[in-house]
């Protein structure tokens, strides 16, 4: 799947291109409050241009009133254009994700009583109900989402997460999901489908970019109100400006009222403001995120407390063999061949990891009929016995129950260093032969690299990371400390996550976390924020609002970014406008009334040619500056997190400031041009 | 420095000096903390309550309390029309000044009621002493409303999430009883010892140096200008309010008036501060109010200060500035000082002929006024500010990447809805209200004094200080026709009850919401650079609304002018 595509590809282009002029349709427009108002005041134009040509002399020329008419229909044009271009892009990328889902024959299988094997039938994927069971083996793609209820299976999702590497689903387990168009590689599997058609995370989501059934967000709500508000403002400005013009005996061309209000309005926000809405969409989908609402990415970035699991987010997967303390009066090349033995079948990560430690090949030791003990709760170790030699490895009470139990005794330097590890975040396993304590392994958490300074970046938002670890909370503590997470629950069980987030909601905080497994359901659920992973169980993508494909348990903070960069792109975008208008008062209140009261030329301080073409340079200044900030308005503009009033004063700089100082030149330097001509 | 120039910066100074351990005094009596004068007036605010019938300690919400502040205005407002078209017969009237029609009873009572005090009437002749002490007493109310409906919002803002905010007749009664009342006795006494009238005596007569007998009226003048100041009222007692010489008598008294009359709203800054215990957010709005006060002053000081050029191209020098409609014993300086703080905050009394200042300073004026927040009116000044702080916390809030929020309440639509009709009230009111004037030119230019540009100003003027609950006049304006009257009580009515409503709902929508602590990723309102950000919001509303407007008025005769 492409990730960067362009901003303006030609094929969207053109699709852009078509829908601005389908936009113009009033009934559409009518849903943006500020360029509905730009509409009519182009159809007044319209008709004025039309009365000029049946010889009214009052209104000025019939080339100026219409090229007055054709920037302002070309300033709908723009408008039309940034929301037309920022919903094609987001239709291209859901399509892309799409095409996964063509028809695909499915292996469906019914049931026929409880001795009959069951039937077997190929239907088309479209034909497929929710409830229905299908089998897929090596080599097949998957037709439709669903939850494997029969077998294990090695998948490649590369067409969705574009990661290579395959994956393992099996049934009965958090990683129980597979999605429609993925291929199995190895195996079989029983798979019932979930949805519905068209009722899909994805199949919702397309919609909402599309725009069909996108509803507006509280924030944009707002927003709206205080556009329109502005809008209705100027309304009042201008209409009460003819009984004043006329009341000084200035007459004021229908076309310079309709300049005013158009320039005041604030036109650059209101042209951008759906475009930047869906971007925030699309760029959630370009990170491989799927949201159910638009809502749910404004509020990503409102956060204020983010649960991290502690494995495969702050630490590499498991925890590895860092160290081998053999007690004292051990050989130490006697306790590596131990723990070389005691690990050889043990399959897990850490046990592999030892061996790994020791760089010696159990192969190279020839004992004779080895009997491997498997790790049990109720021993809470593992190990191996041949010959004459029993030897386990487990948790420290564990052996020391059972050494002491054959009337060894503990050695001291092995209880302190087993503290001594516990306490730098370390978990030890103490290591016997025949019941005698030979010596403690270091089992260690890995902190990714870098993880420090992103939860230092999250900290400077005003976003405290929470880390939740099945740990002890002495291992738990270091870990955390360690990683720079602000606080931690050790030992947690899915219920201590729900509470955890129910009493930082009680005290007014949003709260977001990331899980996959159905004992994360109700945690999700409750989340202001809750993302699935892709991988996880149906229970915890329903609960969810807000779905990972590539199952990255970093994605939450990536996601935090884009809801704040959707506020600020629209709150840096109206400042700037509202701060364009200062310029275009200065441009266009000299132009209307210079002609009856000359005196006033003292305000032109942009020393423009003429009324026409100060009137003109605004209006197109005005037109172009949507065009302009396109691509500023689907890039978003870039989050920094140097604190609130920090970022506060650097985008009033650069939109304040910059939407003040801007339009003087940009009128400027368009009011030369257009003297060329007039 | 110029002796003129010290004058000013003196009763600044003053008026600030006083205004903070006065806004800690007004923060302990609304965060019925013990004061000094307990003692006194808890006994005398019980008697109130139990006349009156009222449980001072009944919790009520927002909505209770806006019910309580109309019944308490239409209850008076009711006795002021009934006295003032009724006083020929009635007592204290030794002057035998007649009744007012209905519409210009219509006009006062309103513009009376709701802190206004625009005058189509002149003292001397037009009411009696009963009718000033009725319209003194409703300085008090009006005045006492503000502040215990700023004190509600205060109460609003407090960091917890709240359905009720304290009772409003308490409220009132402590505003009037422990606020006005002791400051209005010590503003009077300075006043009556420093030669202004305090009698019910009817007119004098005093036989001139040319050997003619005049009229002099008086009346209880020391009380009434006490209160009319204090309570950023502004209705004179004669006429010629405060330029008046038995109703500001000298450069002292000019001095006590003006610190009286900024001393609330300043203090009331300072108050909110206690009540909430943010003080630093107190000297962000300070600031801010500073910053746009001391904008509008120092222009008009230096334009009155220069002269007015039309009158130097005469020839004729203007060694003490531009002296037209300004009373000597005041000069330029003290007079151009006092139009922008009678006008900046709603008091509008004035010491001298807001018409006759030089164009860009009669800008300055209605600026003041089209902003009405820079300091503002007794507690009203806080509720419009309110307004710009929560449209500025929007914007900025957006700007930094979340939902807004203002002191710990999330801003969401159905506040930006009230905040946004709120703002749009005040250009709508003035520029409807102007609209009205000027096609109407039967009902409306034979009460011009000029044609032209200034003739716009003075229209303008008019509906501004009207909307703006200002109350000062452009007094070229012959204003006693039903036409004026009416209108411009009309917008008094919408200038002064809706601002007070949207900011009630804001708050109180807020109070009721949950409390989100603060953390980094807070915008911060107490911070300068917000402070810029609400200075921003309130100049670019200001300015857009009324820029046009103002071309065609101030501007457009600045630029005429010879020069």
């Amino acid at each position: 799947m492409s990730k960067n595509t362009s901003l303006f590809q030609k094929d969207l282009m053109q699709e852009a291109l078509k829908q601005s002029f389908v936009k113009l349709n009033p009934k559409i427009m009518f849903r943006n409050p500020v360029m509905f108002t730009v509409e009519i005041g182009t159809a007044v134009m319209f008709f004025v241009c039309l009365w000029i040509l049946a010889g009214e002399q009052s209104q000025g020329s019939f080339a100026y009133n219409f090229i007055v008419f054709l920037v302002l229909l070309l300033t709908l044009l723009f408008a039309n254009f940034a929301e037309a271009i920022a919903e094609a892009r987001g239709k291209a990328q859901a399509d892309s994700l799409r095409k996964t889902r063509e028809e695909t024959p499915a292996k469906k299988m019914t049931a026929i009583g409880k001795f009959h094997a069951d039937d077997i039938q190929i239907v088309p994927s479209s034909q497929l109900k929710k409830g229905d069971l299908f089998f897929c083996e090596a080599g097949d793609t998957i037709p439709m989402d669903g939850e494997i209820v029969e077998g294990l299976a090695t998948i490649d999702e590369s067409a969705i997460t574009g990661e290579s590497a395959p994956v393992i689903r099996e049934a009965g387990g958090d990683k129980s999901s597979v999605t429609g168009g993925t291929k199995v590689l190895s195996d079989r599997i029983t798979v019932q489908v979930n949805t519905a058609q068209g009722e899909s995370f994805l199949d919702k989501m397309i919609a909402l970019v599309e725009g069909a059934s996108r509803q507006k967000t509280p924030n944009e709500i707002a927003l709206t109100i205080l556009l329109a508000g502005f809008t209705l403002v100027f309304v009042i400005v201008t209409v009460t400006l003819k009984p004043f013009a006329d009341y000084a005996n200035t007459p004021i061309t229908i076309a310079a009222f309709i300049s005013l209000f158009v320039c005041l309005i604030p036109t650059t926000i209101g042209g951008l403001l759906s475009a930047i809405g869906i971007a925030g969409m699309d760029r959630a989908l370009r990170a491989n995120v799927i949201t159910k609402s638009g809502k749910a990415v404004e509020t990503a970035g409102d956060i204020d407390v983010l649960l991290l699991d502690k494995t495969g987010t702050i630490t590499i997967g498991n925890r590895k063999a860092t160290n081998f303390y053999p007690a004292n009066g051990i050989d130490e090349k006697h306790f590596i061949k131990c723990v070389v033995l005691s690990s050889m079948s043990d399959e897990t990560p850490e046990g592999k990891s030892i061996i790994e430690l020791a760089g010696i090949n159990p192969v190279n030791y020839q004992i004779l009929i080895p009997i491997f003990i498997k790790f049990t709760a109720e021993t809470r170790s593992s190990g191996v016995d041949f010959e004459n030699t029993r030897i386990r490895k487990g948790a420290s009470d564990s052996i020391k129950k059972l050494s002491e139990k054959a009337g060894n005794v503990f050695p001291t330097e092995t209880e302190e260093r087993v503290k001594l590890i516990s306490s730098n975040g370390g978990t030890p396993l103490v290591v016997s032969e025949n019941e005698k304590v030979i010596g403690v392994i270091e089992l260690q958490d890995i902190i990714k690299t870098g993880i420090s300074e992103r939860f230092e970046r999250l900290r400077k938002m005003g976003i405290k990371t929470v880390m939740v670890t099945g740990d002890n909370p002495l291992t738990a503590k270091f870990i955390a400390e360690k990683a720079g997470v602000d606080d931690f629950i050790a030992e947690a069980k899915p219920e201590d996550k729900m509470n955890y987030i129910k009493k930082e909601q009680a005290e007014g905080r949003l709260v977001a976390m990331m899980g996959d497994g159905t004992n994360d359901a109700p945690a999700l659920a409750q989340a202001d924020v809750g993302v699935a992973m892709n991988s996880g169980t149906q229970a915890a993508k329903e609960a969810g609002n807000m779905v990972d494909l590539d199952n990255d348990p970093t994605k939450l903070i990536e996601i935090v970014e884009i809801g704040k960069q959707l506020l600020m792109t629209r709150g840096t975008l109206t400042t700037f406008s509202i701060a364009n208008d200062v310029a275009k008062y200065f441009a266009i209140i000299p132009a209307l009334f210079i002609v009856a009261i000359p005196a006033l030329q003292g305000l032109n301080i942009m020393h423009l040619h003429s009324p026409e073409s100060a009137i003109l340079s605004a209006v197109i200044f005005n037109a172009i500056i949507i065009p302009l900030l396109i691509p500023l308005a689907l890039k978003g503009v870039a989050y920094k997190p140097i604190g609130a009033s920090a970022l506060l004063r650097r985008n009033l700089l650069i939109y304040g400031l910059g939407g003040v100082i801007v339009p003087f030149i940009g009128i400027k330097a368009i009011d030369l041009l257009v003297s060329i001509f007039i | 420095m110029n002796t003129e120039i010290l004058g000013v910066i003196l009763m600044f100074a003053t008026v600030v000096a006083l205004a903070i351990p006065l806004g800690r005094y007004i923060g302990k009596v609304f965060n019925y903390e013990n004061t000094w004068f307990d003692s006194i007036f808890n006994p005398l605010d019980q008697l109130f309550f139990k006349l009156g019938g009222i449980n001072p300690t009944k919790e009520m919400n927002w909505k209770q309390h806006l019910v309580a502040l109309l019944i308490i205005n239409v209850v008076w407002f009711v006795l002021a029309m009934l006295v003032l078209t009724n006083m020929s017969w009635l007592p204290l009237n030794p002057d035998q000044n007649p009744s007012m029609s209905a519409d210009l009873a219509f006009n006062t009572s309103v513009s009376f009621v709701t802190n206004t005090n625009l005058q189509h009437y002149s003292g001397e002749s037009g009411i009696s002493y009963f009718g000033q002490l009725i319209l003194m007493l409703w300085q008090f109310i009006s005045a006492g409303t503000g502040i215990a409906i700023c004190a509600v919002v205060f109460v609003a803002m407090k960091e917890r999430t709240a359905d009720t905010l304290g009772n409003f007749y308490s409220f009132f009664v402590r505003s009037c009883t422990r606020i006005l009342l002791p400051i209005s006795l010590v503003v009077a006494t300075l006043l009556a010892f420093n030669g202004m009238p305090m009698t019910f005596e009817g007119k004098d007569t005093i036989t001139t140096l040319q050997g003619d007998t005049v009229q002099v009226s008086r009346g209880p003048i020391a009380a009434f200008v006490a209160i009319k100041h204090l309570g950023t009222n502004g209705g004179g007692f004669f006429g010629a309010n405060s330029a008046h010489p038995l109703e500001n008598p000298s450069y002292f008294t000019n001095i006590v008036e003006m610190v009286t009359q900024m001393i609330i709203p300043i203090a009331m800054i300072f108050a909110l501060g206690f009540v909430i215990k943010r003080r630093k957010l107190s000297w962000m709005i300070f600031g801010v109010m500073t910053i746009g006060f001391l904008l509008l002053t120092i222009p008009t000081i230096i334009s009155e200060m220069e002269g007015n050029p039309a009158i130097a191209n005469m020839g004729i020098a203007q060694n003490m500035g531009s002296m037209e409609g300004k009373e000597v014993r005041f000069g330029s300086t003290a007079s151009a000082y006092w139009s922008i703080a009678t006008t900046v905050i709603s008091t509008g009394s004035i010491n001298s002929m807001h018409d006759s200042f030089t164009p860009l300073s009669g800008m300055n004026q209605m600026l003041a006024m089209m902003v009405n927040a820079f300091y503002g009116g007794c507690g009203v000044g806080m509720l419009n500010f309110y307004i710009y702080i929560i449209l500025a916390v929007f914007i900025s809030g957006l700007m930094v990447g979340r939902t807004p929020e203002f002191l710990g309440k999330k801003v969401e639509a159905k506040e930006m809805k009230i905040a946004m009709i709120i703002a749009l009230l005040h250009p709508f009111l003035i520029l409807v209200g102007t609209t009205l004037a000027t096609s109407l030119p039967n009902l409306t230019a034979a009460s011009l004094s000029n044609p032209g540009f200034h003739g716009f100003s003075q229209i303008l003027y008019e509906f501004t200080s009207s909307s703006a609950n200002n109350g000062s006049g452009f007094e070229g304006l012959g204003d006693n026709t039903p036409f004026w009257n009416i209108a411009c009580g009309l917008v008094m009515l919408l200038g002064r009850y809706l601002p007070i409503i949207g900011p009630v709902a804001i708050a109180g929508i807020l109070a009721g919401k949950k409390y989100i602590p603060e953390s980094n990723g807070t915008l911060k309102t107490d911070t300068p650079t917000f402070g810029l950000m609400v200075f921003a919001v309130i100049a670019i509303i200001a300015a857009l609304a009324f820029f046009p407007a103002l071309t065609l008025g101030p501007i457009a005769e600045y630029f005429s002018m010879p020069k």
